[in-house]
């Protein structure tokens, strides 16, 4: 669905591989997309898969009701560390969620066509990883039922937000971010859902595919608004991801922790989400074109250039890591040089170091031809980047405020078991609403890639 | 929007009973051939022309002469309104309507509310977006004449079509199908239009009204809330902290071995503020209970020595304690008594004027009374203000009784000398 005109080429013409592979038609497109989800028996492998996961969800719920009933007092969070696991895992799933609009709208701006494949499937990661998110600060919050303090509205306290505070913005960036992430995603998708309510088969399905189809009729003036609506949603997504991570930064920033207080923040952010944010397709994408025989609508091409952007983005990253020292030692304040030396050398060491070799040494292999063709090896280094980016954020949220200015406060943290147990419901809940969309929408833009087939029916008029 | 909800009707076959041409459809495998065909029929002087197709076909809008989309404006509209709306809401809200005082921070500053004022204005825009595709394509319409036609079912997947409508002046069925036949249409077909049943079913227009009807139910109850007074507590359900499971004083409790809820004094000891003092200074009288209102057991003057401080003092425990019913000046005028007044709340005595006679004339002994236990209405002070502290009220009282009843006899006869030079 790009607004640009389409150069007509033919696979030897090119000098890049073509955005698909095989002889692939207009109908042959529709049909490897739409045989998955239209496929009358769900594979065994997706029930087990969804057995699975949805435990893991009804856990996730189970102990967010023991935690509203009790107090959020089963954390581990106590003094000085206020802010423990929730946010740790609040931050790395806000920064998964960046790949996909980044790869929608990003890309879409600077014409990179070959986003068309992958960008429905990023953004449906997306969604489901705000989401993720979302939960953690909305019940660390403490009492939950009072979360709707947080907006502007009219109150018998005749009292307001603060809007000064950071964490007021990050209400307001995370759940625009969200709302504006799934505006996008279910836009594009509107086509696909007439396609799908056209082969429907059983009424049911025409019935529901034809509800959120709208009457999609594909016709020229309804193309012609889409595309320019669908721009215009990339322009605004575009600085809108961006700020995103920023504001999640400033959470942090804005104070005036030792290691919080810098600069360098709202970018060092940024490129950490994309870069958990793509390793994270990277981890998805290559066993679910495996399985669902998307192969040739996915190809090698894509991966290759994933695994480029994760390489950049962990050199981007290394350089923050090398740059937040040389701040520290430049800067002359001596709590600052300690919380990056205590980092290094103090009793959360072994994190320091397990992040500092899965997002800045592993990725590195991906200089190697060989780890960005093979699937297997590539998922191996991306799952080292999710365990490296989760590091991450433990790193700076807890070494900082394990040691703060006042040494007679300092303690080390330790999680609970509910801190794990929920972290791991986070990923159930995440793989449940993921198996939902495998097996209920359409995971490839259908309409898209039908728009950049490499000799496409279409001549310049 | 359509009056039916169900997207597409399965067959075509049958002959419906009240149907009308909607127009003709065209269909074709190619894109090129769809552009040729539309740019032909469009030179015939077809206006109400259309195509289908399965992706945005380039040069299709030249072909069918799309004016460009008003879309833009509308999307700019919104960021503006999102923009300019969310940083006057910062600033009236902190700044103006309750002005919130942050570590000396500005209360308006155009940097912290950067971030707010971005994001709304991103969120009006892209919701401007989304609901402009809605309002400009005209959806959502889930029933379509199209959609009755078998033919058009694979348009949304891998071919093309043309729809011409039949209300286009210049509509001819059998041109229509020559021209696109000739452009390579593969096949041609007529659409009708079903206008048997405009009228919603039964089952959906009760249903319908239902839920309407119910969904007004929440509003109503709340507008009447609101129009109404009521004496009972709000609906507390969430109790928090208001309501915390405790043992109240003077009843039994399960912990404690003895079974009391209060414990006991520990012998030898002395609570806090219970230092033994002489009683009269503590009760202001000297029998051992309190004697009749004319009684001579009443101290008769404060017995503890009136200093300046001791006057300072009872100022400022009067303004805090007595003030808010009695008035600073004591006439009985208070905030409390004027705002219970101005309610007509019923069962509220006006406290008396401090300097009426029948005040003025009672001991100081009474008046500390009246302070330790209360009397009518006002409930005793005991428990808040300290002995010391009353007594240096019933001095602040006396100062303040004096100040507009004293004689000339009760001036010391220097001060009167320098009162007379100066009035």
């Amino acid at each position: 669905m790009s607004a640009v005109p389409i150069p007509t080429r033919t696979p030897s013409e090119s000098l890049r591989p073509p955005l698909v592979d095989g002889e692939q038609t207009l109908s042959s497109i529709t049909e490897t997309v739409c045989s998955i989800v239209e496929r009358p028996q769900t594979p065994r492998a997706w029930y087990i898969a969804f057995a699975i996961s949805s435990s893991l969800t009804l856990m996730l719920f189970g102990l967010i009701g023991y935690l509203i009933a009790t107090g959020i007092g089963v954390w581990g969070n106590n003094s000085p560390v206020f802010w423990g696991w929730p946010i740790v895992n609040f931050v790395f799933w806000v920064g998964i969620g960046h790949a996909g609009t980044l790869i929608s709208a990003i890309l879409f701006l600077f014409r990179q066509q070959w986003r068309t494949s992958i960008n429905r499937f990023a953004e449906a990661m997306t969604i489901f990883a705000v989401t993720c998110a979302g939960i953690f600060p909305a019940i660390h919050v403490g009492r939950v039922w009072l979360v709707y303090w947080l907006a502007p509205y009219p109150n018998q306290m005749a009292m307001w937000p603060n809007f000064r505070s950071p964490l007021l913005w990050d209400v307001f960036a995370v759940s625009t971010y969200a709302t504006v992430s799934l505006l996008f995603w279910y836009l594009g998708m509107i086509p696909d859902l007439a396609t799908l309510r056209d082969r429907a088969t059983s009424r049911v399905r025409q019935f529901a595919y034809g509800l959120f189809a709208l009457g999609w009729t594909g016709s020229a003036r309804q193309w012609h608004v889409l595309e320019k609506a669908y721009l215009l949603l990339a322009a605004l997504a575009t600085p809108l991801v961006l700020s995103v991570h920023t504001i999640v930064s400033f959470d942090f920033a804005v104070s005036h922790v030792p290691g919080w207080h810098t600069t360098i923040f709202p970018p060092y952010f940024v490129a950490g989400a994309v870069f958990s944010g793509f390793a994270m397709v990277v981890t998805l994408l290559v066993p679910a074109r495996h399985l669902f025989g998307l192969k040739d609508l996915i190809t090698p091409r894509h991966l290759d250039v994933m695994c480029r952007i994760i390489l950049a983005t962990s050199c981007m990253v290394g350089y923050a890591y090398a740059t937040e020292f040389f701040t520290a030692w430049y800067s002359g304040n001596r709590f600052e040089q300690f919380a990056f030396l205590n980092r290094m050398q103090g009793p959360y060491a072994w994190a320091y170091w397990t992040m500092v070799t899965c997002n800045v040494l592993i990725p590195q292999l991906y200089w190697f031809k060989r780890f960005r063709t093979s699937p297997w090896l590539m998922v191996g280094v991306a799952i080292c980047v999710n365990i490296g980016m989760w590091f991450e954020r433990f790193v700076i949220t807890v070494t900082s405020l394990s040691r703060d200015f006042l040494p007679s406060s300092w303690d080390y943290f330790r999680p609970t078991a509910v801190d794990v147990l929920m972290f791991v419901g986070s990923f159930g809940l995440f793989f449940t609403l993921f198996l939902l969309f495998c097996r209920f929408l359409p995971m490839v833009a259908m309409a898209e890639v039908k728009s950049v087939l490499p000799a496409p029916s279409v001549s310049e008029s | 929007m359509s009056t039916t909800v169900e997207p597409t009707p399965v067959t075509t076959d049958e002959p419906e009973p009240a149907s009308r041409l909607f127009g003709a459809i065209a269909i074709f495998e190619s894109a090129e051939k769809l552009l040729s065909a539309a740019t032909a029929l469009k030179q015939s002087g077809l206006t109400k022309l259309e195509a289908h197709t399965p992706y945005p076909v380039h040069g299709i809008d030249e072909a069918l002469r799309i004016a460009p989309t008003r879309l833009p404006w509308v999307v700019l509209a919104g960021a503006l309104i999102g923009a300019g709306g969310a940083f006057a809401m910062q600033h009236w809200m902190n700044g103006i309507d309750y002005p919130f005082l942050i570590s000396g921070k500005p209360l308006m500053s155009i940097p912290s509310s950067i971030p707010v004022t971005f994001e709304v204005a991103i969120l009006l825009a892209a919701f401007a977006a989304f609901f402009g595709v809605l309002l400009f394509n005209g959806l959502p319409r889930l029933a379509h004449p199209l959609f009755r036609t078998q033919v058009f079912r694979r348009v949304t997947s891998d071919q093309f079509a043309l729809v011409a409508e039949s209300d286009d002046p210049r509509f001819d069925e059998l041109r229509f199908g020559v021209i696109t036949t000739e452009h390579g249409a593969t096949s041609v077909e007529s659409i009708e239009q079903d206008v048997s049943s405009v009228a919603m079913p039964t089952l959906l227009k009760a249903a319908g009204v239902s839920l309407v009807a119910l969904a007004l139910i929440p509003p109503v109850l709340i507008a009447q809330a609101r129009a109404t007074t009521s004496e009972k507590p709000r609906i507390h359900p969430i109790q928090d902290m208001d309501f915390q499971a405790k043992f109240k004083a003077q009843t039994t409790s399960p912990f404690f071995d003895d079974g009391r809820a209060m414990r006991l004094q520990i012998s030898g000891t002395v609570a806090r503020g219970d230092m033994p003092i002489d009683p009269a200074i503590s009760t202001g009288y000297t029998s051992d209970a309190p004697p009749g209102p004319e009684s001579s057991q009443w101290l008769d003057s404060i017995p503890i020595s009136p200093t300046i401080e001791l006057m300072a003092r009872g100022r400022e425990r009067f303004n805090i304690f007595c003030a808010a019913c009695h008035g600073r000046g004591g006439d009985g005028d208070g905030i409390v008594t004027v705002r219970a007044l101005e309610l007509q709340q019923g069962t509220w005595v006006k406290p008396i004027s401090l300097h009426d006679r029948s005040v003025r004339d009672q001991p100081d002994g009474r008046l500390f009374n009246t302070i330790t236990n209360g009397v009518r209405k006002m409930p005793g002070y005991a428990s808040q203000i300290k002995p010391e502290d009353r007594w240096a009220i019933v001095l602040y009282l006396r100062a303040l009784q004096s100040s507009r009843n004293a004689q000339p006899a009760d001036v010391p006869a220097d001060v009167l000398e320098t009162l007379r030079e100066t009035n």
